[in-house]
């Protein structure tokens, strides 16, 4: 009902409702609370209105009960709220295992995606309906924020950083993707859209090939998976020359990186994440692996960000091929 | 002023007459006339922000970009939050009205500073003029928030100027704030022992302590901002080494604890106007009192609630939120206790009443609202939309400034010897109230809704509820021009002001209106409580 009366936006995520219900929780004791108030001055005002020069009050100096009840119960019911809003802020922070990877770059003033298949989007992102995607966000220049209301998230584009977000559309259809952190000129234009589809559908048009259709929306004619994009990355700018499997190698193995524990100079040992592949890469001194020299160059403003991100996934990839 | 010595009331010395001439404005000491200086800058500065805002809002009444380009719009709201905050709202009750009024509340001749107190004014319209500069030729487009790499790579504007404004305008606050904790420590009239003092100065306590701790730290980022800018330094841009989320830590470190900077003198000035206008003591005074400081102390504890979609860990995220929820404690019994003082109270309804009243309503709104943004989950959605735009004008412009004017008419009086006309005044604050709600109401659904802030052009589902926040905010500013127009008119015109007017109790209604130089002709001791309601005897001076 709201939703028609243009009051809420539409829900068409797993979190949606539950933002929703939070949000019109707050709304009734924010009701509650502004109406209690807004009565007792009515009244006041109207009971206590000075009739006469003569009317004079009564003098009340205070009540230690009253602080407390109206501290008291004011701050249970805040915690309530706070314990509420946390659950549901550790759920939006917690991508499932199974949830399709999407790789999103941010630049003044367009969202450039792209699919684990390989498929790249700009300004649009297709989704299949019912399955737990999840974002891994940066920015090649200034904050953005990738913001879908239907879907009640949000997360900042921060240049130089991973961040992830994640969502399962329950709806199919059309979607608002803005970008809600200010961005300079064309902050309010970098918008696009996300399409929610039938899995059937997705699929059909994951493997579609650049035609007449999507040309829209579909940029680029890369076939490549990201990860084997990256694969050719590797070995373009020469990483296979000092990280090898081979005994002396100048630079440590990396087929087994991804998600181990590595120790440090100085004994500290770090988990080998995305945020941790990519500061290898890009700022290699920050985080010397033990036992080796500070021999590897920065490929700083060498390699794009999505490059990175194409590196970062065939390396995660090599990791996953060890597993299975 | 009014300069016309033209019958008996004006033989009588005071602060306004004693001397004439620029050169006695300019080099003035008494802290009542550096007041005045300020408040002539101050409104000013409102004034221009406050046009910013119009053509902000015009521009909003069509989904399309019409009246102005992309980028004069970005300048725009920059521009109009910039000077708002930095050069009307921090500035605007301490500096008029707590220099106005702390010596005179506390039975004191002028601060404890005088020379400091007037350099204080320089160096506020030093970096006002540098503010003014960068406004006139060309702007800057930063955001009020100055977010790196943007402000110190990518913009192309008058950064730095900007921040040199600010970075001074910070000083001349500073200044304020230790004349006024130094004041309230060392000259206040016998008698006068810290429980018995105005709420009005617990309240400018309170700000002080946050001004003094919290200033230092903008100003240092600002000035790292420019110069990561100017020599490219890497220190928040990551293309450079730096790191874009300690700038929003050190940003939100002081600009959090700013908004009660720019909310706690306006809850001391309700305080004052809600137990005179109902004649009756406050409830709770020492709650109320205690309260400003422990919003102080808090204040500085919550600042990553600006930060929970920015990528801070979750453990962070939690810690913020929590305390968050804390803060809005002491402000809740704050608003308690003002309604507990009207029962049974004898009520009439001044313009600064009705002000006051709309404060309480505004405020209690814009508080809980808070609450919506301090939600961890729910605050991801509604960040950086128009739900925070609406909710921090609801702190900022329907508590702040309705405070601020409730001071201003309530204290008008004092300040110029003069009434304002009472009918006109009262519709102006309805008038205020009604355009202020139509204004911002609409915001907090266009915001659940997704619209997000600073969006120069928007889809079109957005247009309806923009339309009715632009049709508010014209009427908001005819409610702001309209004390502008009677309260010069009254300084001709306005019937005259006896010492105390409302029959208030306080020391500062104790001395003629306006008063002599040194406010108080034999130092005032104190015997009682404050709001001592009724008062006992309406002396005349
Ligand atoms: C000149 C040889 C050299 C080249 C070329 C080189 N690296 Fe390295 N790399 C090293 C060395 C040595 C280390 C270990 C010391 C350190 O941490 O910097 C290392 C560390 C790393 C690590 C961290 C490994 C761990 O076990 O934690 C990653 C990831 C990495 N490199 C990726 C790359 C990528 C991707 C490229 C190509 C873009 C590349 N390297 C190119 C020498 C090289
Ligand atoms: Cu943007
Ligand atoms: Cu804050």
């Amino acid at each position: 009902m709201l939703e028609r009366l243009g009051l809420m936006p539409t829900q068409a995520s797993t979190v949606s409702g539950d933002v929703d219900a939070l949000y019109l929780s707050l709304v009734g004791l924010s009701l509650v609370f502004s109406l209690g108030i807004a009565a007792a001055l009515a009244y006041f005002a109207i009971a206590y209105r000075r009739r006469s020069e003569a009317h004079e009050a009564e003098q009340i100096h205070g009540s230690l009960a009253l602080e407390l009840v109206w501290s008291i119960i004011p701050f249970t019911i805040a915690m309530g709220i706070f314990i509420w809003g946390a659950s549901l802020f550790v759920t939006l922070k917690r991508p499932p295992d199974n949830a399709l990877e999407i790789f999103a770059v941010g630049k003044q003033w367009m969202w450039k995606l792209q699919h684990l298949e390989g498929r790249r989007e700009i300004n649009a992102l297709h989704i299949p309906v019912g399955r737990p995607v999840k974002v891994t966000l940066t920015s090649e220049d200034v904050i953005h924020s990738f913001f879908v209301p239907a879907f009640r998230v949000k997360q900042d584009a921060v240049p130089g950083r991973y961040s992830t977000v994640w969502f399962e559309a329950t709806k199919t259809g059309s979607f608002h993707l803005f970008c809600a952190e200010y961005c300079g000129t064309e902050h309010s234009g970098m918008i696009g859209t996300v399409t929610v589809m039938e899995p059937d559908d997705y699929q059909d048009w994951l493997s579609a090939e650049m035609a007449g259709g999507m040309a829209g929306t579909a940029q680029g004619d890369d076939p490549l998976s990201v990860a084997a994009a990256g694969g050719e990355l590797f070995r373009g700018l020469g990483c296979h020359t000092c990280h090898r499997q081979t005994a002396g190698a100048l630079g440590p193995s990396l087929t087994e990186l991804f998600g181990s524990q590595v120790s440090l100079r100085g004994g500290r040992t770090v988990l080998a994440d995305e945020a941790y592949l990519r500061e290898s890469i890009v700022d290699p001194r920050a985080k010397l692996v033990d036992g080796y020299q500070p021999v590897m160059p920065t490929f700083q403003g060498q390699v794009s960000e999505e490059g990175l991100m194409q590196l970062v996934a065939y390396i995660k990839s090599l990791a996953a091929e060890q597993d299975s | 002023m009014d300069t016309q010595v033209t019958n008996e009331h004006d033989r009588q010395e005071h602060y306004l007459n004693v001397d004439y001439g620029i050169r006695s404005w300019l080099l003035t000491r008494d802290h009542k006339r550096i007041a005045l200086l300020y408040l002539g800058s101050i409104t000013f500065m409102f004034f221009l922000g406050g046009i910013f805002a119009l053509v902000i809002r015009l521009e909003l009444l069509t989904p399309a970009g019409d009246i102005v380009g992309a980028d004069t719009y970005n300048k725009l709201f920059t521009m109009h939050g910039v000077i708002m905050i930095f050069f009307f709202l921090i500035p605007s009750i301490p500096a008029v009205l707590g220099n106005f009024l702390v010596p005179l509340m506390i039975g004191a001749r002028d601060l404890a500073f005088p020379r400091i107190n007037l350099a204080s004014w320089y160096i506020y319209s030093l970096g006002a003029l540098f503010g003014l500069w960068a406004v006139f030729t060309g702007g800057v487009d930063t955001g009020w928030t100055f977010y790196a790499p943007y402000s110190t790579t990518a913009s192309y504007t008058k950064v730095v100027p900007t921040i040199v404004g600010a970075f001074l305008v910070g000083f001349s606050s500073i200044f304020t704030g230790l004349n006024f904790i130094v004041t309230i420590h060392r000259m206040r009239a016998p008698g006068l022992t810290w429980f018995r003092l105005p709420l009005f100065i617990w309240a400018h306590y309170a700000t002080s302590v946050i001004i003094i701790l919290g200033t230092p730290v903008i100003a240092i980022t600002l000035g790292l901002v420019a110069v990561e800018r100017v020599f490219r330094i890497g220190i928040f841009d990551p293309a450079l080494g730096g790191d874009p989320i300690l700038f929003q830590h050190l940003f939100w470190f002081y600009s959090h604890p700013a908004v009660y900077i720019m909310i706690l003198p306006s809850m001391g000035i309700i305080s004052e106007v809600i137990t005179c206008f109902s004649r009756k003591r406050i409830f709770g005074y020492s709650f109320i009192a205690v309260s400003s400081l422990a919003i102080a102390l808090l204040g500085f504890l919550v600042w990553g609630h600006h930060m929970f979609v920015s990528g801070q860990s979750v453990y962070a995220a939690l810690i913020f939120s929590v305390l968050s929820f804390a803060v809005a404690i002491p402000s809740a019994v704050k608003v308690f206790n003002w309604t507990a003082t009207l029962y049974k109270g004898s009520i009439s309804f001044e313009a600064p009443m009705v002000y006051a009243l709309g404060f309480i309503g505004l405020f209690t709104i814009g508080g809980l609202t808070g609450l919506f943004l301090a939600a961890l989950g729910l605050d991801v959605h509604v960040h950086d939309t128009y739900f925070v735009v609406a909710h921090f004008h609801y702190i900022m412009v329907g508590g702040a400034i309705m405070g601020y004017l409730a001071g201003i008419h309530f204290w008008w009086p004092k300040i110029t010897g003069r009434l304002y006309p009472e009918t006109l005044a009262r519709i102006a604050a309805l008038i205020v109230f009604l355009g202020f709600n139509l204004t911002f109401f609409p915001q907090f659904v266009l915001g659940y809704l997704g619209m997000p802030r600073r969006y120069y052009v928007y889809p079109p589902e957005f247009q309806v509820l923009n339309v009715m926040s632009t049709a508010g905010a014209t009427i908001l500013g005819v409610g702001y021009l309209l004390p502008m127009l009677y309260l010069t008119w009254s300084l001709r015109w306005g019937a005259r002001a006896g010492a105390n007017p409302w029959r208030a109790t306080g020391l500062e209604w104790q001395t003629p209106s306006p008063p002599p130089t040194y406010n108080f002709a034999t130092t005032p001791l104190v015997t009682e409580e404050p709001y001592a309601y009724p008062l006992r005897e309406a002396r005349e001076y």
